[in-house]
């Protein structure tokens, strides 16, 4: 091992951090860090191997569209926007080199240890998609890939009982509930901070110390009521998606939508509800997802709904997704062509609809973070920002970098934590720099992902919201330490 | 040596990450920008300090191993297409800013750092780093270095060979030497910078280079004009410039350019058959003047509309749309061959219906994009790879292209160099001496011919070979090999 430099407090970087101003979309690679501490998980060593070898690489069954993959011309643009490019310098980590290895599995190539890595390393998070000039749809490659490799790849034993695992638990809210409550006991007692204290916490594997530090507060659970009424005249009837980690550990998120909606002028409908399927469907489980996403159809679809509202980023992107999803089922494909029709993430669908409710003043500074599922694969960038731009008192400021991913990433943080942690570290620290005194952001995965950077950093005192949650703070007219002493 | 031994040496220098040896991961690497030509490195290193590019071309050289350097590999003439059982040495972790010395106006950076990243560096204080190539929200430094990078403002403020000062070089050899000033703006004897810029990598890696920043013009104003034709919106070219003006950049779009830009990133460009943007820039009172006569100018060759951008914002748009033109035409072909030409600007519109012409005769779109002001071409021939022989045809359409450029007095390329791509038309627009001249000057660098072979030259003359007739290397006789 060579002797990795610290990419703080170099030159570069200290004099970078004055002289970029607000990062927006087209604002890509600013990065002056030299290469990662992360990188032997895939060049080097440190890498999970089974072995396994499959050829030809991909089976009849949805490969990645080679029309979709001669799309790419190989310029590059996607290179600095890439979060594992940015980590690693280097090319099989990034959406250039890895649509190259998806046209080699095609053509020629195995499907072995070597490509699966690299596909693996993929965030999801779609900041190609929006660099790239020749509209690529990596976002279609990478999803048919990731089936593939679900199917095909004959993952190590113990990797393949740590994916199991979360799929057993995330995407049911009950038994999410179940482990939350011992969770609760865990963090009241500081359980966690004195196996870390006493050292012990370090003997533990990687992904579990992982998954323990991203353990948000768990508020009470506030329920929301099967339906609401408008406030004033109806404008619209819609339903809102209530989500599995959104539901658990950040309840007060859903409430604060129904609020805003019903004070807008919607009628809503929290009906009972299952998984939308988007962790599912970004980690390639298609038999699962497309479940997932049949049932959440069947919910809404007879409720006579203008709308269905979606205040988490990641599981907005899949259910705008379904029609595509589930176009090879007769019985669906027409039916999930229109549900997709009619999702809105809640700050895209605020703006559409136009603000009514009287908003009171919020004097706060606030930095907004986009989600990438929102952002990137939703084009949802203005909206959010002007919901909070309209409420009076409120400075909006940007945060460097935006573009780059924080490490969430859905499962990811879970699975690969060491450049999730290098890309959560790196976001909180662009975070901090903005001076904000709360992070707003439309996405439970960052929510939890950036909380645990701060924490881990030692500056876990930052509040955080989504922007419903300030929005409803507002027109509530609460002051504004109930948003900031969250 | 083996190449067991290599990794092994290499990994020693670097670290086991520092090392890609698996072949899925190696072919990633074998082209650039340019996908027409592929080539499997026999191992890909990723230094992340000149010590140890040093160390690396210091092994290659003691073993007879060649070497090409690297960038973000996004060069349109295969300048970074790897070497057959040699070390692809990439440059992406070496992209730290190193030293930013606003009182003389210079930054010194590794070869890794963006293009971009310079600019944004020293933005507040006023200051950017001129060259823009395209690109240069991803190519480096060092590959800028390399090609010579122009870019839409080198009109009026040159290449990067006029904003580069010195640089930190690894020869061939293996030694380190610095060419070039240091802080003062000129070093006595020989200009070997000038040599060194635009050797497109054959002359050693610069691991360190110092940049001239400039200060940051106090007006800028951008204007869009759509004309019927490219012949009109030459003629505006000409008389802005005949006109005594020396805008910032002047850039051409045709038709078929502005489709493709439009479908993709939507910039609500004006149907036309050419598009001009223009864009002066220098003290307040000088562009006010200036361009109320550019406008005149437009308006005199029959323009069908100006749009003058009101803000940054529409004037980034304005750009956004022309920097994304190469990109964009993937939404519009699957796959495309970008020529680079240059022609004296008089001849702009002969070579432009010559482009017509041959596109017509060998039924292959051509999209034209170019830098007007200087003559600077960029021709797209457009094409499928996945029908037989048409990417032959294309390629051939493109020579005959280059033809008609050197046939009305212009040169080969602009800024994206010869590389591997266009060393076959060297012999058509220099003679033997010309390039027995620029042989010399290569084995001075580089004896052993190690550093990036292949690229530039046609011919494979050895170093020390007597310049004169061509001789097939023994090893090309035998069918061994084609081009090494």
């Amino acid at each position: 091992m060579t002797e990795r430099r610290n990419p703080e407090g170099t030159t570069g970087e200290e004099a970078m951090a004055g002289a970029i101003g607000a990062g927006s979309p087209e604002d890509i690679g600013q990065s002056t860090h030299a290469a990662s501490d992360s990188i032997q998980q895939t060049v080097g060593a440190a890498r999970p191997e089974s072995g396994s070898y499959m050829f030809p690489a991909f089976d009849a069954h949805h490969p990645p569209d080679k029309d979709l993959i001669d799309d790419c011309v190989h310029c590059g643009f996607c290179l600095p926007t890439c979060p594992t490019y940015v980590l690693f310098g280097e090319e099989m980590d990034s959406p250039r080199g890895r649509i190259y290895l998806m046209n080699k599995g095609l053509t020629e190539e195995p499907m072995n240890d070597e490509m699966v890595r690299h596909w693996d390393l993929c965030l999801g998070c779609m900041a190609c998609v929006t660099a790239c000039p020749s509209g690529v749809q990596y976002d279609k490659l990478i999803e048919s890939t990731r089936q593939q490799v679900e199917r095909r790849y004959e993952r190590r034993a113990d990797d393949k009982v740590f994916r199991e695992m979360i799929f057993q638990f995330f995407p049911y809210p009950n038994r999410l509930r179940a482990v939350a409550a011992p969770m609760r006991l865990y963090q009241r007692f500081g359980i966690g901070d004195k196996l870390r204290r006493a050292g012990i916490m370090q003997r533990i594997p990687a992904r579990m110390r992982a998954m323990e530090a991203l353990l948000p507060d768990l508020p009470k659970e506030e329920k929301i009521p099967d339906l609401t009424g408008p406030l004033g005249e109806m404008r619209r009837r819609v339903g809102v998606l209530t989500g599995c980690v959104q539901r658990v550990f950040f309840s007060p998120v859903n409430a604060a939508t129904v609020r805003v909606l019903a004070a807008e002028g919607c009628e809503v409908v929290a009906p009972k509800q299952g998984c939308c399927g988007a962790l599912s469907t970004h980690a390639g489980r298609e038999e699962e997802s497309l479940d997932f996403a049949r049932k959440t159809i069947e919910t809404f679809d007879d409720l006579n709904l203008d709308n269905v509202i979606v205040n988490a980023a990641g599981c907005g992107s899949t259910m705008k997704e379904y029609g595509y999803l589930l176009r090879d089922d007769p019985e669906y494909a027409e039916r999930a062509k229109a549900f997709s029709a009619k999702v809105r993430d809640v700050s895209e669908f605020l703006q559409e609809l136009g603000p009514v409710a009287e908003r009171n003043p919020l004097p706060v500074t606030a930095a907004y973070h986009d989600a990438c599922h929102l952002a990137h694969a939703q084009g949802i960038r203005r909206q959010p920002r002007q919901t909070l731009k309209q409420i009076p008192g409120m400075d909006v400021k940007e945060i460097r970098e935006a573009e780059i991913c924080c490490g969430s990433a859905g499962i990811y943080n879970m699975i690969e934590p060491e450049p999730a942690a290098e890309l959560g570290e790196r976001k909180a620290n662009n975070i901090l720099k903005t001076g904000a005194q709360i992070i707003v952001t439309s996405n439970p995965g960052c929510m939890l992902q950036i909380q645990s950077s701060l924490k881990k950093m030692g500056r876990d005192g930052l509040p955080m919201a989504h922007p419903v949650e300030v929005l409803d703070a507002s027109l509530r007219g609460d002051p504004v330490e109930t948003l900031l002493d969250k | 040596m083996d190449r067991g031994q290599l990794i092994e040496t290499m990994q020693e220098i670097l670290g086991p990450e520092g090392v890609i040896h698996e072949r899925e991961q190696l072919r990633t690497y074998e082209c650039d920008g340019l996908m027409n030509y592929r080539v499997i490195p026999d191992l890909v290193v990723l230094p992340e300090s000149a010590e140890q590019v040093q160390q690396i071309v210091q092994t290659c050289y003691d073993e007879g191993i060649p070497f090409v350097a690297r960038g973000s590999g996004t060069g349109l003439s295969g300048g970074a297409l790897p070497v057959e059982s040699g070390v692809l040495i990439v440059l992406t972790r070496m992209r730290r800013i190193l030293e930013v010395d606003i009182p003389n106006g210079r930054v010194v950076v590794e070869p890794g750092v963006i293009n971009i990243w310079v600019s944004q560096e020293v933005a507040d204080e006023g200051y950017y780093y001129a060259p823009d190539p395209a690109s240069q929200i991803v190519s480096s430094i060092g590959g800028n270095l390399a090609e010579n990078s122009g870019g839409v403002h080198c009109l009026k403020y040159g290449f990067t060979t006029n904003h580069v000062m010195g640089a930190e070089v690894v020869l061939a050899d293996g030694s380190v030497v610095h060419i070039g000033g240091g802080k003062a703006p000129d070093a006595p004897g020989y200009e070997l910078l000038g040599a060194f810029v635009g050797s497109e990598g054959t002359l050693g890696i610069a691991t360190k280079i110092t940049l001239r920043i400039l200060r940051k013009p106090e007006a800028v104003r951008t204007l869009l004009a759509a004309f019927k034709d490219t012949e009109e919106a030459g003629g505006a070219v000409s008389g802005i410039i005949g006109g005594g003006i020396v805008p910032a950049a002047i850039e051409m779009m045709d038709a078929l350019t502005i489709e493709a830009v439009e479908k993709q990133v939507s910039p609500g460009f004006p149907e036309a058959g050419a598009i001009l943007i223009v864009e002066l820039d220098g003290p307040e009172a000088e562009v006010a003047n200036q361009f109320d006569q550019v406008i005149k100018v437009c308006e005199e060759n029959d323009a069908s509309e100006i749009r003058i951008a009101e803000d940054d914002e529409e004037r980034a748009l304005f750009w956004k749309g022309r920097k994304a033109a190469f990109g964009a035409m993937g939404s519009i072909s699957n796959d495309y061959y970008v020529q680079d030409g240059v022609v004296p600007r008089t001849e702009l519109g002969a070579v432009l219906k010559k482009i017509a012409d041959l596109s017509e005769e060998y039924d292959l779109r051509v999209a034209n994009v170019f830098h007007a002001g200087d003559g600077n071409l960029h021709p797209l021939v457009l094409y499928d790879n996945d029908t037989p022989g048409e990417a032959d045809k294309a390629e051939e359409l493109a020579g005959e292209i280059v033809f008609a450029c050197l046939e009305h007095g212009g040169s080969l390329t602009g800024e994206h160099g010869i590389g591997r791509d266009k060393m076959k038309y060297m012999p058509q627009m220099f003679t033997a001496d010309d390039m027995d001249v620029m042989q010399l000057l290569r084995c001075a660098f580089d004896p052993h011919r190690i550093c990036n072979p292949g690229k530039i030259f046609p011919t494979p003359r050895l170093c020390g070979e007597r310049p004169g007739p061509f001789h097939m290397h023994p090893v090309q006789k035998a069918g061994l090999a084609e081009n090494f």
